[in-house]
């Protein structure tokens, strides 16, 4: 028996969401009083001795090069492959894009019962129950498993990553890898920039800033808390912001640790892609926007007095605690 | 080219969620039902597209779900596609329903079979990926892109900071994102022709089901927002480091 979870990687580093992932399958290892295992697929710069520190026992690796490029078959079938020879009984993911991509195909594999979305721990004291995410982030559902084997794919940002002394043994597995029908011709990476939807804060501007010439000052907020930009629809519409900004129902669905809303609204549609965030603080001219509403922090003035101040003081407090 | 677009019926966002018989079943009362928005705006019309450029093109729709859902069904039809298929079950296990369409699926050989990213009200992500495993057949998740060249697919997908593009022989299952296409306003011709449209009412296959619900919570609204004073900007700055621990 055991807890499987899979670490994921991008150009040969392991995720953040990874290391989530990782420390919440350490604690369902523990529920069920097993080991927590990792699997790593493709080549990795991370020593994945240190997966130890996330409390896992044993790191499982398939280094062929092949696999830095995700092909969802080839990796459905030696993550269920590795889950049958490591008796895993649960396999936990992240729920990022890669988990979005393969998660359901392993458990289909498996014959196992997936909850994709989970926000918290299992509840094991009758069955085993896992809650998640439902309806845009407005509700959650709690499902019931009922199958010997359990996937459960994680929402990024909501499970806390707790690190503490101790290696991993590391066991290279001996599979055979299928031959991809996945040819990768292509990759396209934003440099320079930090990626949304892997972001820890982000900062987002709407409408009321009234034009892209305007953006200057959310860089720099943004540059000071080393956070990811985004922006409301109208913005990316209006090519003030590139597409990939643009935050909602119809563009990315994030989930930060801190997500600020300067001169946006707060519509419905909006919010299905934001609310859910751990923090939101919203900075807006009309006490009556209905982001206050979802905020926890807010703030009712100009942005184009607020903002720049709000830089300036991070700044201070920044400087101040590097003495 | 055959071309099987998955659809499913999910409630207009800004409908109020809430739930009945102690919070077990979702309260559909006053609910307003739509095609699910990914599974419309990006896979539906991406394949109407494709049948403008290859008319030999037929594109099937597919929704597994009871007859509240004729609706939304004959909306997708008005907006495009030559026919549809109901199976005729609710259920909220995503493998059931995955399985259901995947049973449809081999015996009709389609090339080409759309989902939407993820349904709006479960967000699960997960029927593509699990049609594709039951039917051995490639998947891509997350796609912007898909032109179709011969008989393979040049297919784009997001990843984390970037986005990232190759070449898959048909038949292939891909989950559309934004990028794949625009949405459509169903014209008074398209709306016409969907009412002779075939609609075939098929009854479920026996499968299994892996989960179930327990029950629903609805999210807590926030207690209240703790406001600042404009003029004491350097209070959120505090907060934003001391109680957030932002930086
Ligand atoms: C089907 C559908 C899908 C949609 N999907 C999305 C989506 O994915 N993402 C999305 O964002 N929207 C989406 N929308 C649009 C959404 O309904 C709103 O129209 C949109 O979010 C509004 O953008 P905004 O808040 O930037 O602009 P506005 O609603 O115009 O709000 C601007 C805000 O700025 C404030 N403001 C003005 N001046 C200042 C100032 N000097 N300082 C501070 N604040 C100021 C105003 O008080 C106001 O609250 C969708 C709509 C539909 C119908």
């Amino acid at each position: 028996m055991s807890v499987l979870i899979f670490a994921d990687q991008a150009d040969g580093i392991i995720k953040k969401a990874s290391f989530e992932a990782l420390s919440y399958g350490n604690k369902v290892a523990a529920l069920l009083d097993t080991t927590a295992e990792a699997l790593v697929l493709g080549n990795v710069t991370d020593n994945v001795v240190t997966l130890g520190k996330y409390g896992i026992s044993k790191v499982h690796t398939i280094t062929d090069i092949s696999l830095n490029h995700l092909d969802t078959q080839v990796y459905a079938s030696l993550i269920a492959e590795a889950a049958g020879k490591t008796g895993a009984t649960v396999v936990v993911f992240s729920q990022n894009q890669t988990g979005k991509a393969i998660a359901a195909r392993v458990a289909a594999k498996l014959k196992a019962g997936l909850v994709a979305g989970a926000c918290a721990l299992p509840d094991v004291s009758s069955g085993f129950v896992v809650k998640k995410t439902v309806f845009s982030g407005k509700a959650y559902a709690n499902i019931s498993i009922n199958t010997p084997i359990k996937v459960i794919s994680l929402n990024p940002n909501s499970f806390p990553v707790t690190v503490a002394e101790g290696n991993a043994e590391v066991s290279v597995l001996n599979i055979n890898i299928p031959e991809s029908k996945v040819k990768v011709t292509n990759i396209n990476k934003i440099v320079g920039e930090i990626p949304l939807t892997e972001a820890d804060i982000v900062v987002s501007g709407g409408r009321g800033l009234r034009g892209p010439e305007n953006w200057g000052m959310i860089e720099a907020l943004a540059q000071s808390l080393h956070a990811a930009l985004a922006c409301s629809r109208p913005v990316a519409d209006a090519n003030w912001r590139p597409h990939h900004e643009h935050v909602g129902q119809t563009g990315y669905q994030i989930a930060p640790n801190l997500y600020i809303a300067i001169g946006i609204s707060g519509a419905i549609q909006h919010l299905a892609g934001v609310n859910r965030s751990k923090v939101i603080v919203v900075i807006n001219t009309d006490p009556e926007a209905p982001f206050f509403k979802s905020a926890d922090y807010g703030i009712v003035g100009d942005a184009f007095v607020v903002v720049p101040k709000l830089t300036e003081e991070i700044n201070k407090l920044i400087e101040k605690n590097s003495h | 080219m055959k071309i099987l677009v998955c659809l499913s019926k999910s409630p207009d966002t800004t409908s109020k969620i809430a739930f009945k018989d102690n919070n077990t079943l979702f309260e559909d009362a006053g609910v307003q039902w739509i095609i699910n928005p990914y599974d419309e705006w990006y896979a539906l019309v991406r394949a109407i597209e494709l049948k403008e450029k290859d008319v030999s093109t037929t594109i099937h729709l597919i929704t597994v779900g009871n007859a509240d859902c004729d609706a939304i069904i004959r909306k997708a039809l008005a907006i495009g596609g030559d026919e549809a298929i109901r199976i005729n079950v609710q259920n909220n296990d995503s493998y059931y329903i995955a399985a259901q369409i995947a049973e449809v699926a081999k015996q009709n050989n389609y090339d080409l079979i759309l989902t939407g990213k993820e349904s709006i009200d479960y967000n699960t992500s997960s029927i593509g990926g699990t049609i594709a495993e039951l039917l051995d057949m490639p998947f891509i998740s997350l796609a912007t892109k898909l032109v179709i060249e011969g008989s393979n697919a040049i297919v784009t997908r997001d990843i984390e900071g970037g986005e990232e593009t190759a070449e898959v022989s048909l038949p292939l299952v891909l989950s559309c994102a934004k990028g794949m296409a625009e949405q459509r306003i169903p014209n008074m011709r398209g709306i016409m022709a969907a009412r002779t449209k075939p609609l075939k009412v098929l009854e479920p296959a026996a499968i299994e089901t892996f989960t179930s619900v327990v029950n629903y919570e609805v999210k807590p609204a926030k207690t209240s927002v703790k406001l600042i004073a404009a003029d004491n900007v350097a209070e959120l700055a505090r907060l934003l480091h001391e109680e957030v621990k932002a930086f």
